[in-house]
């Protein structure tokens, strides 16, 4: 295409985004936000696949039949959220297992958050609680994306996630109401989860490479601190409320700006787990790959059968 | 044994075969073989820990011992767990998983069909509610025999080994004692002597277009409906149980 043409088409797409209407799978859009929303879309795909395992750990071991259904129910919508943005990313012309296999083979990250271990009922609690708070505070946004299917996409999946945070609440409400032992249980995984949670709205604004270009494009309406700033703000009541303490000394109301003053993130961690050296980053990876090729037969054998089939339903018509 | 006594028996049995199944199928999630899959286990899972939930509290209510649903399910001990013995067994490969979802699934379709027709009328209700999620089970168990044992030359040879190994439980499905003939005579439970049949032929033809089948040699165990597992329920409930036995008497 000539150059002035592509101009005119960047100008047509911009224009389109800045009037809010959304951009189609067809419609033209430029080579970077079509990369941008494959990456963005296939990193969220992973993340809601990943996620599944930190819970999944408890699954087997959930104190009462009620809990562990939920906790259940709550997985099996993480899977479907990941469905649902495999299905976005190949309206987008990428391949659902080329973009797994990025993630199997390190090139495609997911969020960091589930390279943390679980390591007591109570973690279900923050995980809940915590983990999908952060997760709707990213997600609400999403919902008014530029790009169609992932707004949608997000729209089913949001009114998932508030029954996923209340859930966790309702874990660690009973528990900070339990016995000592439990609110104990509560409060060590409260201190364990804070800081990671805050973490996944990634790094401060100055240092976010693609916020700007993200939000002209509006696949992103709010920066990370903004978007970091609402759920302190948020959450911070919440744990008052039950009588936990935020593990950060720094923590305080500030009544000029009516948000919450609160101490700086440990960067360092950060980057460490974001380049693979979490606590359970290669658990976590290894388990998707392992269930890949433990699944490969199958797989196999339900194509072979498929084409079995429509080779016999020719026959007969 | 009274007939309260022998309800209260029959449901445990009942419960405990929904519960381990669930737990076990609840272990592949997460670990799917395809997103699908992981899914559709999750829910087979859920239906099977509703199941449990519904069948334990009509229990813990013909009991009248104040013990609860949760009480049954996660504070007794290991002889006290009246599950067949096919419901315990490991997971496997997803081809094992199947086939013993495909031997019960066929086993619980008939038999919920009876109990809808119980002169209880809180079992004809549960069983009404539970036969629509059996019949889904059912469906998918059987497409995937079907898929896998007609598929490649490897899942068929891994699945037909699954039917070879899993087809010694068969027979205790069709377990009958005391329990069963009190509640028979009070029209509560159906005969399954009387499904036998119709349960072989059910299931052979769906090997067969699976081209697969069960060995010749009827080699059976049993134990599970009086208490007596195989190893592999000790673990089980070593995980089951571990928040309730580690943290007695707590709410959750
Ligand atoms: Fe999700
Ligand atoms: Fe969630």
């Amino acid at each position: 295409m000539e150059k002035n043409n592509l101009d005119s088409l960047d100008t047509i797409f911009q224009d389109k985004v800045d009037r809010e209407i959304k951009i189609e799978p067809k419609d033209y859009m430029p080579d970077a936000y079509r990369k941008t929303l494959i990456r963005q879309i296939s990193q969220h795909a992973h993340s809601e696949i990943v996620g599944q395992l930190p819970e999944a750990n408890w699954v087997t071991r959930a104190p009462n039949l009620r809990r562990k259904a939920v906790l259940l129910a709550k997985i099996q919508d993480e899977a479907g959220h990941g469905l649902y943005l495999y299905s976005a990313v190949e309206t987008l012309g990428a391949d659902r297992e080329d973009t797994i296999d990025d993630l199997h083979e390190g090139r495609a990250k997911y969020s960091s958050i589930f390279n943390y271990p679980t390591l007591t009922w109570a973690d279900m609690g923050m995980v809940g609680w915590l983990v999908d708070g952060a997760a709707i505070m990213n997600q609400v946004p999403l919902c008014r994306c530029s790009y169609g299917p992932y707004a949608r996409a997000m729209v089913r999946v949001c009114k998932e996630e508030s029954f996923h945070q209340r859930q966790g609440f309702e874990i660690v409400t009973q528990l900070a109401q339990g016995t000592p032992v439990q609110k104990e249980m509560a409060q060590e995984a409260l201190n364990r989860w804070w800081w990671p949670a805050l973490m996944m709205f990634g790094p401060n604004d100055a240092d976010s490479t693609h916020t700007a270009q993200s939000m002209k494009w509006k696949i992103k309406r709010h920066t990370n601190d903004e978007l970091r700033q609402m759920f302190v703000d948020a959450t911070v009541p919440q744990a008052e409320l039950i009588g936990l303490k935020i593990p950060d000394n720094d923590l305080k109301f500030n009544e000029e700006t009516g948000h919450y003053d609160f101490g700086e993130i440990d960067w360092d961690e950060f980057w460490q787990v974001v380049k693979g050296y979490g606590p359970c980053n290669t658990e976590r990876v290894s388990a998707r790959k392992k269930a890949k090729e433990d699944g490969l037969w199958v797989r196999e054998a339900a194509n072979v059968y498929a084409e079995k089939r429509a080779r016999r339903n020719k026959k007969v018509s | 044994m009274t007939k309260q006594e022998a309800l209260f028996e029959f449901l445990l049995r009942k419960a405990d075969d929904s519960l381990i199944l669930g737990h076990r199928l609840s272990e592949w999630c997460g670990h799917g073989p395809i997103l699908e899959e992981d899914i559709a286990l999750t829910n087979i899972s859920l239906d099977l820990i509703g199941q449990a939930t519904e069948l334990y509290k009509y229990a813990a209510e013909v009991e009248g011992k104040g013990r609860t649903e949760d009480d049954l399910a996660f504070l007794r001990i290991e002889r006290e767990y009246k599950n067949v013995l096919l419901v315990e067994q490991l997971n496997g490969d997803f081809g094992k998983t199947i086939v013993r979802q495909f031997f019960f699934d066929h086993f619980e379709h008939l038999l919920y069909e009876g109990l809808m027709n119980s002169t209880d009328e809180r079992i004809s209700a549960i069983a009404t509610k539970t036969i629509k999620e059996i019949k889904y089970h059912l469906r998918h168990s059987s497409e995937w025999v079907i898929r896998l044992g007609d598929g490649t030359e490897e899942s068929h040879n891994r699945v037909q080994a699954s039917v070879t190994d899993l087809s010694r439980f068969i027979n205790e499905l069709f377990f009958q004692d005391e329990v069963d003939e009190i509640l028979i005579n009070e029209g509560i439970i159906p005969d399954v002597k009387t499904f036998r049949v119709a349960f072989e032929n059910n299931m052979n033809k769906i090997l067969e277009e699976a081209t697969l089948s069960l060995p010749e040699e009827k080699w059976q165990l049993s134990g599970g409906r009086k208490g007596v597992h195989s190893e592999h329920l000790g673990y089980l409930l070593a995980e089951l149980q571990y928040m309730q036995r580690t943290y007695p008497g707590m709410e959750w």
